[in-house]
């Protein structure tokens, strides 16, 4: 069987919420032993000085695209995005063409993320047929296939009838439900933020209510239904307080936030940027308060990108005509290591929004670092830095608004399942190069 | 003027608003001679481009190119791929590879003629794109307060209508503001946009508390289709409401002058009375509004040979 010891590095422990020294051995695909390394003359070793040593990243809301829109993404250009963006695991969302919502998209896409060889990939299942919001999907098949949660995804179920019964059979199956929190009467028309900065740019604005009397509706159901509801990209303050005091009355209920929402506002779409046209919008100064706060108590479990690849020219058109969405699987470590930074979050917390929650969401044996566990790993150097350029991203598109920004604390390497994925070589003499593509 | 494009006056500074005022001023002189027509842009070429019907804004633009003696040429946009967003970066390729020195842009969506101007050389004048901004409207706005009240510096002018989806008001803002003016809006709270007071603007509901000390009484043209959005329970309702009317204008400043972009809806916003009395300065708008397009035509196509204001 083959060895990989990553010697030399910090250990995050998610689940102890500690820091430690440690060498790592993986045998197979397993890891084997946390602790000082004995020689070994045929393991291969990754030098981990000076990196942090995580459970592999699980990012569980991406988009791939395929079936359907291959020019925008594949399931293994968005599998080496994932790798190069340190993460081992992601969730592929079901609005594909066709719709992820029979046995046999399910089966597509696994097989497909086999295929790739880079990143787990997992698919999520549609709630309704077609994800039309008028009859159910055939759920238990598709949990039988594979399927780790269910949603509609960017299209909330506007029939709260359709949705009780949805969670009372996906509760039924053991599997989440994942909600795109968003009232498309309130919202109808939007494309931005409604605030200022949308009335002086002439956009229809979005108000923080259609999301917030969404999020509302959803918690109640799923204190109907026993269901386990997660939020999707939670962006609004009023959202995080109605998470808050649902976990607190014993509500069944997750939530996660994108990087790209806790890190800019609204007046990011000043001069019309199509890259920060993203849904749910990018929101107020005290709505990026408010995340950091729910990440800081908890009631926010879990980071995710909902990596939106689409192509240049799809949005290099009037901001009105822009589809919605932005890449985020390659940016998501800098920009949230800047959390650490800010003292918004310790590294172990950091860990376990990346890895240990999400896995105990979606039911994952991953997520955790120790001996007997899967060897999904990832290795942050907290200290690399790196000038995001979109023409160097492994995914097929470049729709960021964070091109030119300079992180720091960027994933050098990735274990998956024992394998390992160098993503950004670091030179023995301590200089590091950027991996072009 | 250095830049290439005039997108909104958000991004202009007084000086140059001044400017090209005080060229707008010159250019008043030409169109009041018998023979309309100066040299000053002879072989250039002027593209508009109404990706939305408007015929004033068209004419003005038109006349004020051919009043300079620049070639005039008319592009039809089908309406049908503007609603999907279709080709306005190939288009603004297609102006520039025929070589048109300036293109006056007037589209649906706002932002429009920002992203246009990113793939033309020519210099692009937005011409109203969505409800963003309409800058040579308010151009000829702030002319012709100057000419009426002949100051803009400390004078409140009140915007009242259908604020939300006014590219009007939102030009305005910005030009009354950089000059010195005090700016209020009114209208029913489901027609305001929000967040205003963050720029500095005073927020009405109701004309008796918007109306006492202004100076100018802008109406805003109340489209119908408001009503069937939802976001209006009748005409009849706004127009006792908010309607224009003699007793109305009372509340303002004895001397206030009344203004309207046109076209109006006489007996909703307006009433035919003040409409047509000496206190509306509406025709005098449309006469400004050549001249102000001619000085941005002026300044913008001739901005390589020549950076000064045309006198």
């Amino acid at each position: 069987m083959t060895r990989l010891i990553i010697k030399g590095g910090t250990v995050v422990d998610p689940v102890a919420g500690k820091l430690f020294q440690a060498d790592v051995t993986v045998v197979g695909d397993r890891i084997a032993h946390i602790g000082k390394a004995p020689a070994d003359k045929d393991a291969t070793v990754v030098d981990a000085r000076g990196c942090l040593v995580l459970p592999g990243l699980i990012d569980m809301h991406v988009h791939l695209r395929e079936p359907g829109y291959e020019y925008k993404e594949t399931i293994a250009t968005g599998a080496a995005a994932a790798l190069r963006g340190g993460f081992a695991a992601v969730c592929a969302m079901p609005n594909t063409r066709p719709v992820c919502d029979s046995a046999a998209v399910v089966g597509f896409v696994l097989e497909r993320g086999k295929a790739a060889g880079r990143a787990r990939v997992y698919p999520v299942g549609a709630l309704t047929r077609g994800s039309e919001g008028k009859e159910l999907a055939p759920l238990g098949e598709m949990r039988a296939a594979g399927a780790v949660a269910f949603s509609d995804d960017g299209r909330w179920v506007r029939n709260g009838n359709l949705m009780r019964r949805a969670m009372e059979y996906a509760a039924m199956l053991g599997a989440p439900v994942i909600s795109h929190c968003e009232d498309p009467d309130l919202s109808a028309g939007g494309v931005m933020h409604e605030g200022v900065t949308a009335s002086v740019l002439g956009l229809r604005g979005m108000p923080a209510a259609a999301e917030e009397v969404a999020v509302a509706r959803d918690i109640i159901l799923a204190a109907l239904t026993g269901c386990h509801l997660h939020i999707a990209h939670v962006s609004t303050a009023g959202a995080v307080r109605l998470i808050r005091e649902a976990k607190a009355r014993g509500v069944k209920v997750t939530a996660e936030v994108t990087p790209h929402h806790f890190t800019l506002t609204d007046e990011a779409v000043k001069g019309y940027n199509t890259n920060a046209k993203v849904n749910p919008p990018l929101r107020t100064p005290a709505d990026v308060a408010a995340l950091k706060e729910g990440l800081a108590d908890g009631t926010i479990d879990v980071i995710a990108t909902d990596h939106a690849p689409h192509a240049r020219e799809e949005k290099e058109v009037e901001f009105d005509a822009a589809p919605f969405g932005m890449v985020g699987l390659e940016t998501a470590v800098g920009l949230t290591m800047a959390l650490v930074r800010e003292g918004v979050l310790t590294l172990p917390q950091l860990a376990a929004k990346l890895t240990t929650n999400p896995a105990r969401i979606l039911g994952f044996e991953g997520g955790l670092l120790r001996e007997g566990a899967p060897a999904d790993i990832t290795l942050i150097d907290p200290e690399l830095e790196e000038t995001v350029e979109p023409e160097c991203f492994a995914s097929k598109s470049g729709n960021t608004p964070f091109a030119g920004w300079r992180l720091k604390g960027l994933p050098v390497g990735v274990v998956v399942g024992g394998r390992w994925f160098a993503v950004r070589p670091r030179v023995a003499t301590g200089r590091r190069t950027r991996d072009k593509k | 003027m250095q830049r290439k494009d005039l997108l909104g006056l958000e991004e202009l500074g007084a000086d140059e608003i001044r400017m090209i005022l005080d060229t707008a001023g010159a250019m008043r002189e030409v169109i009041r001679r018998d023979i309309k027509k100066v040299p000053t842009l002879r072989g250039k070429v002027v593209a508009t481009l109404f990706y939305e019907p408007s015929t004033r804004t068209r004419f003005s633009f038109e006349l004020a190119a051919k009043h300079l003696s620049a070639d005039t040429i008319s592009v039809a946009a089908a309406t049908s791929s503007v609603a999907k967003g279709e080709g306005l970066v190939d288009t603004a390729k297609t102006i520039d590879a025929l070589g048109a020195d300036a293109v006056v842009l007037r589209h649906p969506a706002a932002g429009a003629a920002a992203v246009f101007g990113r793939y033309t050389r020519a210099a692009v004048i937005n011409a109203g794109d969505g409800m963003h901004e309409h800058p040579t409207q308010a151009l000829l706005d702030l002319y012709t307060i100057q000419e009426q009240k002949g100051r803009i510096e400390g004078l409140t002018v009140t915007f009242v209508g259908d604020i939300q989806h006014s590219r009007v008001v939102r030009s305005n803002i910005w030009g009354l503001k950089k000059l010195g003016a005090t700016v209020r809006v009114c209208g029913p709270r489901t027609l305001l946009p929000p967040g205003l007071e963050e720029i500095g603007v005073a927020v009405f509901t109701r004309l008796e508390d918007a109306l006492p000390g202004s100076d100018v009484v802008y109406v805003l043209r109340l489209q119908r289709e408001r009503f069937a959005q939802g976001l209006l329970p009748g005409v009849e309702e706004y127009a006792r409401l908010y309607g224009i009317t003699r007793e109305r204008l009372a509340l303002a400043k004895p001397e206030a002058i009344v203004m309207h972009p046109g076209p109006l809806n006489r007996g909703v916003e307006i009433s035919a009375a003040v409409a047509d009395s000496g206190r509306a300065v509406i025709t005098q708008q449309v006469t400004n509004g050549v001249a102000v397009r001619m000085a941005c035509l002026y300044l913008l196509i001739r901005r390589e040979n020549d950076d000064k204001a045309y006198h």
